[in-house]
């Protein structure tokens, strides 16, 4: 009997660890395994990531063929989004073959059905854009909680009208915009890349105005520096704010010349509609080249000052968040590699590029700098 | 020989390590991993690894406490808690990094909290491949000490959650502190009291406990009757 017992427990345990790894490894397991295991096969040969560019296969050096070039369209595309497909079609059959009414969970629900084909939501380097199920229900929105994939439904009822932001400080026009003033501001479409400190990105259709046009507006004084900004604070209504973890409300920073640089970015809207609760409505600033918590959401105010602003993060972890907080693969984070990063939908990583790609754009604004300690 | 027979804890031990990968497996199937599946999973199976870790290291201090049949299940959690740690790293190594050894060696070398997971990983192997009687035989009083390991590797664990949050501790704090309690447990002067506690209840209530039956393994019994330092 204790012979057995002893048997029974390592049996349990080996099998408990090898069917997984079969499930995942070998293909006839699980549908799973049959997505991941191309790519998991050829990062066996490929052991250096290759930076997005390359992958396109058009300037490889080696001899190897993209799989883009051999594989038909549908089918690469398919793995790009090989577990949102996978998982619709399974659940789909699943609730088909119960006689349930099978919801419509396409990908952008509410895109409109005008939109133009997927080239226009490329990003310039060529990447096509997120869905908008991903971009709406993969959130970092701590006034409403810390799960990404629960922000969408906290925020639903979350009124953003009516809205104001004030803007002040050393203006020579302090002003105050309500959501028609915002409107007057302009609304056009940028598609940018926003790279997350904790490693995974997205490629986001926007739609907005450039900041420095609301600046411009208000005319900042020769004084002024820096531009410092404010979420709205109201506890009642983002429970998250009652954390004690963070010193609300959420304050963010630029320099006066970042913030003037035309990629800084006000976004008002996303794949052509309202900018939904969750991604920061009524108006949230887009910073391309920075991590993506320099993109506060819901901002109520924004004030030019002479000396940086600390931010909620510099504040919670001073030594992890600096002020700049430009994309940067060289800067170690005790947590995070920021060297690489997860495209979310896609499977491999990918080579996180300085300032996330838009170097030739902004690094002349911190030439003479060393971006290792204003990190 | 017995047929195998498992008594009800046994049950439950097996079918509750079991489940957290029968879940995780379906909502995979189900594409219920949410926007970033590779990371749902990796911190499913690390979390799932580090509770089954506590639950094998409290099997002694129940034990003290009198609940003995705890010691029935006490290899099988850390074996599951080993197996599940396995899957963590291999979800890491292999899904996340696309067994990339450049980065990952970077990673290792460069992110603490990586250095504590390795480390606690690493420190389990030994435990399992001398996690069977005949091991437990050759070893000896050594075993015993050898597997004291699992101490070490249950800080390991726990620090390595506390270093991954961003900044709401709490949950990683709660694990360190039943895992503070569950090692304090084996200090002398707590493990004597408990242990006396337990003996004199018995002595009121069931005077005639089969404390000595075959309920624990004699290698097990042997080295769990000696006093922890």
């Amino acid at each position: 009997m204790l012979t057995r017992g002893v048997w029974r427990d390592h049996t349990a345990f080996f099998s408990g660890s090898l069917i997984p790894f079969l499930a995942v490894v070998h293909p006839p397991v699980s549908r799973l395994g049959e997505q991941l295991t191309p790519f998991v096969m050829d990062r066996l040969y490929n052991s250096v990531v290759q930076p997005p560019s390359m992958s396109k296969g058009a300037k490889m050096t080696l001899p190897k063929i993209a799989s883009s070039q051999i594989t038909p369209k549908h089918i690469y595309q398919t793995r790009r989004r090989f577990l949102k497909t996978a998982g619709l079609a399974a659940s789909a059959a699943f609730l088909a073959a119960c006689g349930v009414p099978t919801q419509t969970q396409s990908p952008r629900p509410t895109a409109p059905s005008t939109a133009a084909p997927d080239i226009a939501r490329s990003d310039e380097l060529g990447n096509q854009a997120n869905s908008y199920q991903e971009i709406t229900h993969y959130n970092n929105f701590y006034e409403f909680t810390t799960d990404k994939e629960k922000v969408a439904e906290l925020a639903a009822s979350f009124a953003t009208e009516p809205w104001k932001i004030e803007v002040g400080g050393l203006v020579e026009n302090p002003m105050t915009f309500d959501l028609d003033a915002l409107r007057r501001l302009g609304r056009e479409e940028r598609v940018t890349r926003l790279r997350c400190v904790e490693a995974w990105s997205m490629v986001i259709p926007w739609e907005g105005f450039p900041l420095n046009r609301l600046l411009k507006q208000v005319a900042p004084l020769s004084s002024a520096k820096f531009v410092r900004f404010q979420s709205i604070y109201d506890p009642d209504r983002l429970p998250g704010q009652k954390s004690p973890w963070y010193e609300w409300p959420y304050i963010e920073g630029l320099r006066l010349d970042e913030a003037m640089h035309d990629l800084s970015f006000m976004a008002t809207g996303l794949y052509g509609e309202a900018l939904p609760p969750q991604n920061g409505a009524p108006v949230r600033l887009v910073v391309p080249w920075k991590y993506g918590f320099k993109n506060l959401k819901s901002i109520v105010r924004i004030d030019l000052v002479t000396e940086a602003p600390t931010s909620l993060w510099m504040a919670a972890a001073p030594k992890e968040y600096g002020f700049y907080a430009n994309v940067n693969p060289e800067v170690s984070h005790p947590r995070w590699s920021q060297r690489s990063e997860r495209r979310i939908g896609e499977l491999k990583r990918r080579q996180t590029l300085p300032f996330n790609g838009y170097g030739e754009q902004v690094a002349s604004l911190y030439q003479g700098m060393d971006l290792q300690k204003n990190f | 020989m017995k047929r195998p027979s498992f008594s009800a804890i046994q049950i439950i031990a097996h079918v509750g390590a079991w489940l957290p990968l029968i879940i995780l497996l379906w909502d995979a199937s189900q594409n219920q991993l949410g926007v970033n599946p590779i990371q749902d999973m990796t911190l499913r199976s690390g979390k799932t690894a580090l509770v089954l870790l506590l639950l094998s290291l409290a099997a002694t201090p129940a034990a003290m406490l009198g609940f003995r049949k705890a010691l029935k299940i006490r290899r099988a959690l850390g074996l599951y808690a080993f197996g599940y740690a396995l899957i963590h790293l291999f979800i890491y190594v292999g899904l996340d990094y696309g067994f990339d050894l450049h980065l990952l060696w970077l990673e290792l070398t460069e992110k603490r909290y990586v250095i504590a997971g390795f480390t606690a990983w690493l420190l389990m192997v030994p435990l399992v491949l001398t996690s069977t009687r005949g091991w437990q035989r050759r070893l000896g009083r050594r075993w015993k000490t050898l597997h004291r390991l699992a101490y070490i590797s249950g800080i390991a664990a726990t620090v390595h959650f506390v270093w991954l949050v961003k900044s709401d501790v709490r949950t990683p704090l709660a694990f360190a502190g039943i895992l503070l309690l569950l090692l304090s447990a084996r200090l002398p002067t707590i493990r004597k009291r408990l242990t006396l506690r337990r003996r004199l209840g018995a002595q009121y209530s069931k005077p005639c406990q089969k404390e000595g039956e075959s309920e624990i393994e004699p290698g097990v019994q042997l080295a769990n009757s000696q006093t922890v330092p």
